[in-house]
């Protein structure tokens, strides 16, 4: 159970069960699709951004609690920060799910984020995980010209 | 008339020749319940093989020397065990490929292309393996063929008056699914081959899930092209089959060209090879052949009508217990079904409930299937399947049960 527990930690159970942030923004400034064809999770983020800082960002879709507790954790750190904060999280993120920070994680430096740290055992588990930061980061870089929606399946995260 | 002799599988026995299954998992024992997937290999495959590399690796059908006369023989023995296996008339239509997905796509390039043309139709199910689907939409795309798609039912049944209505002098070719590898439903495939028949189209019957958990006469069942996987009825991977009746087979033209496949090669003209070696373009998977055949072998040692009533037996088991859940639901509910269970729960997703049984050491697939269309007709993103082959056990089905309720403890 221990080992379960590292996974399925009660934060990520709890986002899971009550997403904060789950919704459509009408009047979004920035938005994208994410999707992940091999099982079908989708995320949909949508963002108000103003002279550099995300004022409001909620998110929509279906997917695995992974993911889903994922996406609303990360509206919940995201909010309020500058576009280069929100970066800069997305950064250190991608690093807990995928690099081995077993130091970090150990001392908690890492917040909010430190429960992201069993993720990394389960190589299967990381694409679930780093959907919605993919998706966040491609909404609020997004210029007028691309709109194809993220797709998993091009991401390059190294397991 | 001879009778079969029923004898029930001995479990343990059989266990023992399959070395993975002791295996720990998380600490915990593993309990194999992927085999739609691929099934474990027993020590007469692994041997087989082990021997060939040992004792008489060597190319087949070129050289004289002594390794490759016994390399040869024993790949052509190979042939003669599968076509014993389906009953097909003769060695040659038996067609040695890397699986299933590469044996439809031989008869989709090969035959398809020379025989398709605008507007001419092609049937296949909404419960396809992608493999019996994509083969055929770039068919389609290059002759300007249609694909047309048989509905299924609630239940994960084909709805038979639809494939009549469907069925017409238009339709060349019907590409079926024998046993659904997602929803389990077996599909009355005679009925079709018969119905296809009648209005001259050809019949390909994916084989892929059923080979091993139902006996198999092509002569008596009747269709044009039967394919298969090694690794789905406890042999190697990298080796599959394709039947065919020979007077197609032979009318078709090659799909892959190179050595083996040739008569004679000059710069101006090269006269093809004869059945089969027309379509075993290139050194094939010698190795593989030969495990393939030692996994026929291990089946009929057991009797697979012996197989498949302790499969039935581990479906109903599991089909009673997991039906005691109430958040769980099973998709796929076809009165005719195979060892596949695939189900979803209101209150975890496919992947959530993967990854936790496999903390309990069980080993089930969860995703799509290879089955997407299937999944949209069902309104659902993903399953989660339990398949059971020979080796699978009650206990097994218990621990599965048992981590399940793990599962909505957690998510509740
Ligand atoms: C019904 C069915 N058809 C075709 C295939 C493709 O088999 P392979 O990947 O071995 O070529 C599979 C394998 O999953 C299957 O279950």
């Amino acid at each position: 159970m221990s080992e379960i527990n590292e996974l399925y930690q009660q934060v990520i159970l709890d986002h899971n069960k009550n997403p904060r942030n789950f919704g459509i923004i009408d009047d979004a400034t920035n938005t994208a699709e994410g999707h992940n064809p091999l099982c079908g999770d989708q995320i949909d983020v949508y963002a108000k951004v103003e002279s550099g800082k995300i004022l409001e960002i909620k998110f929509k879709g279906a997917g695995c609690a992974i993911s889903k507790a994922s996406a609303s954790i990360m509206t919940t750190l995201i909010v309020g920060k500058t576009v280069a904060e929100a970066k800069g999280l997305f950064d250190d993120f991608i690093n807990i799910v995928t690099a081995d920070l077993s130091d970090k994680c150990d001392t908690l430096e890492l917040g909010k984020l430190a429960v992201f740290c069993g993720v990394r055992e389960y190589p299967a588990r990381v694409k679930c995980a780093s959907l919605a930061w993919h998706t966040m980061m491609k909404a609020i870089q997004k210029s007028e010209l691309d709109d194809a929606p993220v797709s998993t399946e091009d991401m390059e995260i190294t397991i | 008339m001879h009778t079969k002799v029923i004898k029930s599988i001995d479990v343990e026995s059989v266990r023992k020749q399959f070395p993975i299954l002791d295996i720990m998992v998380h600490k915990k024992p593993l309990v194999y319940l992927d085999n739609a997937a691929t099934t474990q290999k027993p020590l007469a495959v692994i041997d087989s093989m082990d021997k060939f590399y040992r004792e008489y690796n060597s190319n087949i059908h070129r050289g004289v020397h002594k390794l490759s006369h016994l390399s040869t023989s024993q790949y052509e023995k190979s042939r003669q065990t599968i076509q014993g296996f389906i009953k097909a008339a003769e060695p040659e239509e038996i067609i040695f490929t890397k699986g299933a997905t590469e044996a439809i796509n031989l008869v989709a390039y090969s035959y398809g292309l020379m025989n398709l043309g605008k507007d001419d139709e092609i049937l296949i199910s909404h419960m396809e393996h992608h493999a019996n689907i994509v083969p055929w939409q770039i068919l389609c795309q290059k002759t300007g063929a249609v694909l047309k798609v048989i509905p299924i039912n609630d239940d994960g049944e084909l709805i038979m008056d639809e494939f009549y209505k469907l069925l017409s002098p238009k339709t060349k070719i019907v590409s079926i699914v024998h046993i659904s590898n997602t929803l389990g439903t077996i599909n009355p495939v005679k009925e079709i081959i018969d119905a296809a028949h009648s209005v001259d189209a050809v019949v390909l019957i994916d084989a892929a899930q059923s080979v091993h958990h139902a006996s198999i006469n092509v002569q008596a069942l009747n269709p044009d092209f039967l394919v298969f996987s090694g690794h789905k009825v406890y042999g190697p991977t990298g080796i599959g089959v394709l039947y065919g009746k020979r007077a197609i087979l032979e009318s078709m033209p090659p799909y892959q060209t190179g050595g083996d496949m040739i008569k004679s090669v000059s710069f101006e003209k090269t006269i093809f090879n004869d059945l089969p070696n027309k379509f075993e373009a290139g050194t094939t998977n010698i190795a593989g052949a030969i495990g393939l055949a030692a996994a026929i072998e291990f089946i009929d040692s057991h009797g697979i009508e012996n197989i498949a009533i302790h499969e039935a037996n581990l479906l109903n088991y599991a089909t009673e217990k997991l039906s005691q859940i109430e958040q769980l639901k099973i998709i796929g509910t076809a009165t005719k079904k195979s060892a596949v269970i695939s189900f979803v729960l209101d209150c975890a997703h496919p992947h959530d409930i993967g990854t936790l049984l496999d903390l309990e050491g069980v080993a089930v697939r969860t995703g799509q299937h290879c089955t997407e269309p299937l999944m949209k007709r069902f309104g659902i993103p993903a399953t989660t399947r339990a398949s059971f082959a020979v080796y699978n056990t009650y206990e097994e089905i218990d621990v599965l049960y048992n981590s399940i309720l793990k599962v909505i403890k957690l998510f509740s």
